[in-house]
């Protein structure tokens, strides 16, 4: 039986830049100080978590105007930190969210070919792409690109990327100190890409890293974002939900794979999920009602209606009930720099009335009800059970952990939940492998300088 | 130690297996290592031993070596660096008292992410980064970007670009430093009865428009330790002085002698005057490239023998000194005189020339009292002998 249960994957996520993180919890240090990295990293490393993922966003967000200062603010640059916590720790694999529209393939192919090196190939690049002209304002081009053009840009970046960390063979360096000769072939580096997005040529300067290519993540639930990743994603970050939408996402984005000549096991679906634990279930219950309640202060709660609403509900009381007048869906939107939650404006709000009336529910208190809650919650045994089961059933690979609390948050997870996964001989008890390609079960990259050579005389 | 600024600051300047070309074919060479952190963390380390100020990292997009403007086909040279940054941050938590200043170029990149990238470098490291900013000129460079083009095809239609680029870097800087100061100390309040996390009138747009670019701000990152982590700029033409006077904390300057140490110390001035400079004056650094032995004919055969593999006499832009570690401590204490605060070490081949630097130089000079016995650990500014800066934008 054992054999064929598919394992286990398992990730922490840095608190992010949003309310699920809870900055006013009496444990909470700092978002920005060194220290809090190394401390969540070494705890996942403890845990043999498989990676470390950090994600970006490279404007601070603005609501009616003026920066946003309910959730933590501030964060600091992805590759840098990564390099740091990469001479802190020495196996987990270390993942940066990094844009595809306001970078460069070449610095950014070199950059993580770098990372690699340096971390001994624990790499992984999660790709996003975003077109926005107010996120533009921090860089030369502006918002340069269509909404429409993301996905093409993003692709043509990533297969740039590739084209250059196959630009050198595995072995390019003889460094023959008699002979002279550092390398044999005098090409290795040269590539020339003309493409719809880039025209570059030279010499990529960074040697062939570890891993070939960094890990690829996709994040992204949409239908363009799920055939990204079916052709050239090592992994999806994605929400967690009912095992039945798990089931359902999984086939479907597995099911795409074969049509790229790949496997299913060459993808793996990893929810980011948080979590609550407690001594018994009730226990459980009552620490994520106040977590619910940090999470979701006065404040934030008419920040999150205001994004539906579209208006300046600052006069509102977060503990009456919700405003008689009616949602602006016609002025641009009052939120900026972030991914609303809420699309339809007019249903949304059409649903939450409905809900306020038939619970008697206060603006705050329906705040906490329609967004989301830790999807976790109960005593170790239970929250280990769920991960299981759900891995079982094979409506994920894993999860990507988020913890609530800088930086000790994980380490609850990892001194019960974790233990009990080893004990049930669901998780891992050490790395076996030294990259993180073989932490995830990845195979090398599809590609290398060898094979694109031989391969380009059949490619159509 | 009497006065800050009496003994002579000590960098030194870290690529691949050293600056001569051929080094990485030396016997301690360690040239299938040039990948590797080890490597550049034990490079790190053995400076910070020795009690060396500063280390820089050099760094360019295009491999070494470029021959008019295209890829070299040579196979014969050091192909291929990592991401200097990047090898900055990885050495920083192993390191706790030197700074570490990589290259970061100015031309082809964006000012918004060079600035919390060293921003970051600074958190790191706890206040000991900064970084040596460059314009890239060359079309093979400007070819791995395809967005505009290097400086040889622009010179057809008579500009003078290479001013243009010198220019786009003060703005870069100028822009880096910005958001460095868009986050005033203390912006992060935690006021927990008002649920705000930030005192956002703390945190300032820098709404800059210029002839290159338009940055919004502010930085995504808080300020750093330093407040202004550190700003070098390598001087060799009018415009990268001016660049400097505008801009920079430390100018790198290559006299080949004493008089024109003090020439080019003159040239700084006159600048700093001629852009009305505020604050600290630039502290003047001279780079040399070295090859030491504690017998001066060794020394020499080590060059001889690495110039016969090279096929040339090795020259380079700053002045090749070849000889003991006392003779070097001699000349530093010499040219010192002329206003100079430090000297930046190019190691010819490495370990060799570091180690001699940390285990015979430096202590040479603190044999003469011309060098501290310990440092503790400190930030880079401080070092330095430079404060740490007032926010531009904080009310005061």
């Amino acid at each position: 039986m054992t054999e064929t249960l598919p394992k286990i994957h398992l990730a922490a996520h840095f608190p992010g830049v949003n309310n699920t993180t809870v900055w006013s919890d009496p444990e909470a240090g700092s978002h920005i100080e060194f220290s809090s990295f190394v401390r969540l990293a070494r705890t996942a490393e403890r845990a043999k978590f498989d990676f470390f993922f950090l994600a970006e966003g490279l404007r601070l967000r603005e609501q009616r105007g003026k920066i946003h200062d309910l959730d933590v603010v501030g964060r600091p640059d992805t590759f840098t930190v990564l390099a740091a916590l990469a001479a802190v720790t020495h196996r987990i694999g270390l993942s940066g969210t990094i844009n595809s529209t306001f970078n460069e393939p070449y610095e950014v192919a070199r950059q993580f070919a770098s990372l690699d090196h340096l971390s001994g190939g624990r790499a992984a690049w999660n790709v996003v792409t975003s077109w926005d002209a107010f996120t533009g304002e921090n860089f030369r081009r502006g918002g340069f690109l269509a909404q429409e053009d993301r996905y093409d840009r993003a692709q043509e970046f990533l297969h740039t990327a590739r084209e250059l960390w196959d630009s050198w063979s595995d072995d390019a360096i003889v460094a023959d100190r008699e002979s002279g000769r550092f390398v044999v072939d005098p090409t290795e580096g040269d590539f020339d890409h003309r493409g719809r997005q880039f025209t570059i040529s030279g010499r990529f300067g960074v040697p062939r890293s570890p891993q070939g290519h960094p890990v690829i993540f996709q994040a992204g639930d949409s239908d363009a974002g799920r055939e990204f990743a079916a052709a050239d994603a090592d992994c999806i970050f994605t929400r967690h939900g009912t095992i039945d939408a798990g089931q359902r996402f999984y086939d479907d984005v597995k099911g795409r794979l074969s049509r790229y000549g790949r496997r299913a096991d060459d993808l793996k679906i990893l929810p980011a999920v948080t979590f609550v634990l407690g001594e018994t279930e009730a226990d459980a219950a009552e620490r994520a009602a106040v977590i619910r309640r940090q999470q979701v202060s006065g404040p934030t709660a008419i920040l999150f209606l205001e994004q539906v609403w579209n208006r300046d509900l600052s006069g509102y009381d977060p503990d009456g009930p919700l405003p008689h007048i009616e949602p602006d869906l016609f002025s641009p939107s009052i939120s900026r720099g972030r991914v609303t939650a809420f699309p339809d404006q007019a249903a949304t709000a059409t649903r939450w009335r409905e809900l306020a009336a038939s619970k008697k529910l206060s603006i705050r208190q329906l705040m906490m009800e329609v967004t989301s809650p830790a999807s976790f919650v109960g005593t170790p045994f239970q929250v280990a059970t769920a991960i299981d089961e759900s891995v079982r059933a094979r409506a994920c690979d894993g999860f990507i952990v988020v913890p609530h609390v800088t930086p000790g948050g994980l380490d609850e997870f990892a001194d019960s939940v974790v233990p009990l996964l080893q004990e049930w001989g669901r998780f891992h008890t050490d790395y076996e492998g030294e990259t993180l390609r073989d932490h995830l079960g990845l195979s090398g990259p599809r590609s290398s300088k060898a094979s694109r050579l031989v391969g380009s005389e059949v490619r159509v | 130690m009497t006065a800050a600024f009496t003994y002579p600051r000590i960098g030194v300047a870290l690529d691949g297996a050293g600056w001569h070309p051929a080094s990485w074919r030396e016997p301690d060479a360690r040239p299938h290592e040039l990948f590797d952190a080890n490597y550049w963390v034990e490079l790190a380390q053995e400076a910070e031993w020795g009690l060396v100020d500063f280390i820089s990292i050099e760094d360019s997009f295009a491999p070494i070596p470029v021959r008019r403007g295209a890829p070299d086909p040579r196979t014969d040279r050091v192909r291929g660096r990592l991401d200097a940054v990047l090898v900055a941050a990885r050495v920083a938590p192993h390191t706790s008292s030197i700074g570490i200043l990589p290259v970061a170029t100015t031309t082809h990149t964006e000012p918004f992410h060079v600035s919390k990238a060293i921003a970051t470098l600074d958190f790191v490291s706890e206040g000991r980064g900064g970084f040596q900013a460059r314009i890239s000129t060359s079309e093979a460079e400007a070819g791995l970007f395809g967005r505009r083009q290097g400086v040889a095809a622009g010179r057809a239609d008579g500009s003078v670009p290479v001013d243009d680029l010198f220019d786009e870097a003060a703005d870069f800087v100028n822009v880096v430093r910005r958001l460095w100061d868009s986050w005033e100390d203390g912006a992060e309040i935690r006021d927990a009865p008002t649920g705000r996390f930030i005192d956002r009138d703390k945190l300032h747009y820098i709404d800059f428009e210029g002839k290159w670019f338009s940055v919004k701000g502010p930085s995504i990152t808080p300020r750093p330790p330093q407040g202004q982590p550190i700003v070098a700029v390598l001087a060799h033409v009018p415009p990268a002085f001016k660049l400097a006077a505008r801009g920079a904390d430390l100018v790198f300057v290559t006299p080949t002698s004493k008089d024109e140490a003090a020439a080019l110390v003159e040239e700084v001035r006159t600048n700093e005057a001629s852009v009305q400079r505020q604050g600290d004056p630039l502290e003047v650094f001279v780079d040399l490239v070295v090859f030491l032995d504690q017998e001066s004919e060794r020394a020499e055969d080590r060059k001889g023998r690495l110039d016969a593999l090279l096929g040339r006499t090795y020259q380079s832009d700053a002045h090749v000194f070849t000889g003991t570690p006392s003779a070097l401590v001699d000349l530093l204490l010499d040219w010192q005189t002329e206003g100079v605060a430090g000297f930046r070490l190019r190691p010819g081949s490495m370990p060799r020339d570091l180690e001699a630097i940390t285990h015979e130089v430096i202590p040479t000079l603190q044999d003469r009292s011309a060098f501290p016995r310990h440092h503790g650990d400190a930030t880079l500014r401080s070092r330095l002998g430079l404060q740490r800066p007032a926010n531009r934008y904080a009310m005061t």
